[in-house]
């Protein structure tokens, strides 16, 4: 199967961008050094390349009570231009995707918008359309995945550097908000959200004019590496890395999501949700902080001092904030707080780590 | 992009390596490598004295995105190795055939069946 190209492909190439196979699509890792790029970011702003993040509209009279019935948070609390971050769940509760659900601004051609992650789209695309026969409901659903460019743009000078693109009141957009106005002289979305822990933004403009949004936000180009990075100090999920419906299916609370369940709602996942909630999960997704020298990766295994097996890391890096390895793992509900001591077995030799909460950045 | 092939080494296809000097042969990866690898965080060294054969993985280089084996590109015995990188692994990064060095092994072979400089070039090419 060949990989899906975003806009800005070749233009990456042009300045050098490795790239990576991520979701079916062929996305820059690293445009300078991961380091470089995530202090660009911490300390001032990036911007990304994430146009293989996945876009549905929805539209018409039930539109809303579609988005609602197949996420986990309440979309009836969206007034126009506003966001909510939400899980999709199977009948079990286990998670499908993460996404970002907008009820979209009213001069917008769609009501709703929702973002699946990279190679998730036609999937939730037809899990949209069979609920939508199955219960009946008048909505139109279209996958605008390549219609749009995503851009993020990251850092705490990022309000500076977009102001100068776009006659957007800014700072009168709230986390989670969504606006349309011209960047660069582009017709796009402007949404107060991220996946950094840094102040910012992401942008769909049209897939056309990608271009000229990307090189009017002069700024440190950021790669898929630096965006792991940097998502993992903030213990942020990554789907299908800290959760996977078939190999390593997880429900909202074990994933450290619960808040995103709006168990006042009537959603696919929701009774079964409401039982775990009620006798709390097994198992919970723990920061870990490594007191030995080594990178916790995925699939490692995390055991007791003792060499007692307790889960596996789904995700792990060299912090590049803290200069310390740090990793997420699924373990036994009572090894959720912080201090105990464990071991993260790198190679076959048992590595010194502790539990920590998340964000490992204060 | 153009890598730095120094003409005093020879080369292992793997990406590592080798100069002579004064009888012992000091051991690193190339500036290819490092840039493939990205920013290294992790350096995993063999104890002195250990016996390498040609071709044997001697130690561990991890950098935020990938885990590589390195690999000896002759046979001989470890006599110093470069802790300096347990604690400032982004040496590799700055300076590969400098301060970036690896090991060092007293050499049971000559380096005649390594690449060549040139012919290193034309297989990164």
């Amino acid at each position: 199967m060949s990989l899906r190209r975003p806009p800005l492909r070749a233009a990456h190439d042009d300045v050098g961008a490795q790239f990576t196979d991520f979701g079916g699509w062929d996305m820059p890792v690293e445009f300078d050094s991961i380091r470089t790029e995530h202090t660009a970011v911490r300390e001032a702003v990036g911007k990304f390349d994430v146009s293989h993040m996945g876009e549905i509209a929805v539209s018409g009279p039930d539109a809303g009570q579609l988005c609602d019935r197949l996420t986990t948070n309440d979309v009836s609390r969206l007034a126009p231009g506003e966001g909510q971050y939400a899980a999709i769940t199977d009948e079990d509760g286990t998670i499908l995707d993460d996404t970002v659900v907008y009820n979209l601004p009213a001069e917008a051609d769609a009501a709703y918008l929702f973002i699946p992650n990279a190679g998730h789209d036609e999937e939730m695309y037809d899990r949209w359309v069979s609920h939508r026969e199955e219960w009946g409901l008048d909505a139109t659903v279209e996958n605008r995945t390549e219609t749009y460019a995503m851009i993020a743009l990251q850092g705490p000078d990022a309000p500076q550097l977009l102001a100068e693109q776009t006659a957007l009141d800014l700072d009168g957009l709230a986390r989670f908000e969504v606006a349309a106005a011209a960047v660069a002289g582009v017709d796009a979305f402007v949404a107060r959200t991220g996946y950094t822990g840094e102040a910012g933004f992401e942008i769909l403009c049209p897939w056309d004019d990608a271009e000229t949004v990307w090189s009017a936000l002069e700024c440190q180009p950021c790669g898929l590496g630096a965006r792991d990075t940097l998502r993992i100090e903030m213990g942020f999920l990554l789907s299908g890395q800290d959760f996977h419906p078939e190999e390593n299916p997880r429900n909202p609370y074990e994933a450290g999501i619960g808040f995103v369940v709006a168990l006042d709602t009537d959603f696919v996942g929701r009774d079964t949700l409401d039982g775990i909630d009620a006798e709390g999960p097994a198992e919970k997704l723990v920061g870990l902080r490594l007191l030995d020298r080594g990178v916790p990766r995925h699939g490692y295994t995390v055991t007791t001092p003792d060499g007692e097996e307790l889960g596996e890391v789904t995700s792990g890096t060299m912090s590049p904030t803290l200069g310390e390895p740090i990793a997420l793992a699924y373990l036994p509900e009572e090894y959720a707080d912080p201090d105990q001591r464990v071991r993260v077995v790198i190679r076959g030799e048992p590595k010194k780590a502790r539990t920590t909460t998340t964000p490992f950045l204060s | 992009m153009s890598f730095d092939i120094p003409e005093d080494c020879r080369y292992l296809a793997s990406h590592e390596w080798a100069r002579e000097e004064d009888g012992t042969v000091r051991i690193g990866i190339s500036d290819f490598a490092q840039d493939e690898l990205g920013d290294v965080v992790f350096v995993e060294l063999p104890d002195e004295g250990e016996e390498l054969d040609r071709e044997d993985d001697f130690g561990v280089i991890e950098s935020i995105k990938a885990v590589s084996d390195i690999y000896a590109p002759l046979a001989g015995t470890v006599t110093a190795t470069n802790d300096v990188l347990l604690d400032d692994p982004e040496l590799v990064n700055d300076d590969p055939y400098g301060e970036g060095w690896m090991i060092e092994l007293d050499p049971e072979e000559s380096l005649d069946h390594l690449l060549s400089p040139d012919e290193y070039a034309d297989q990164i090419e």
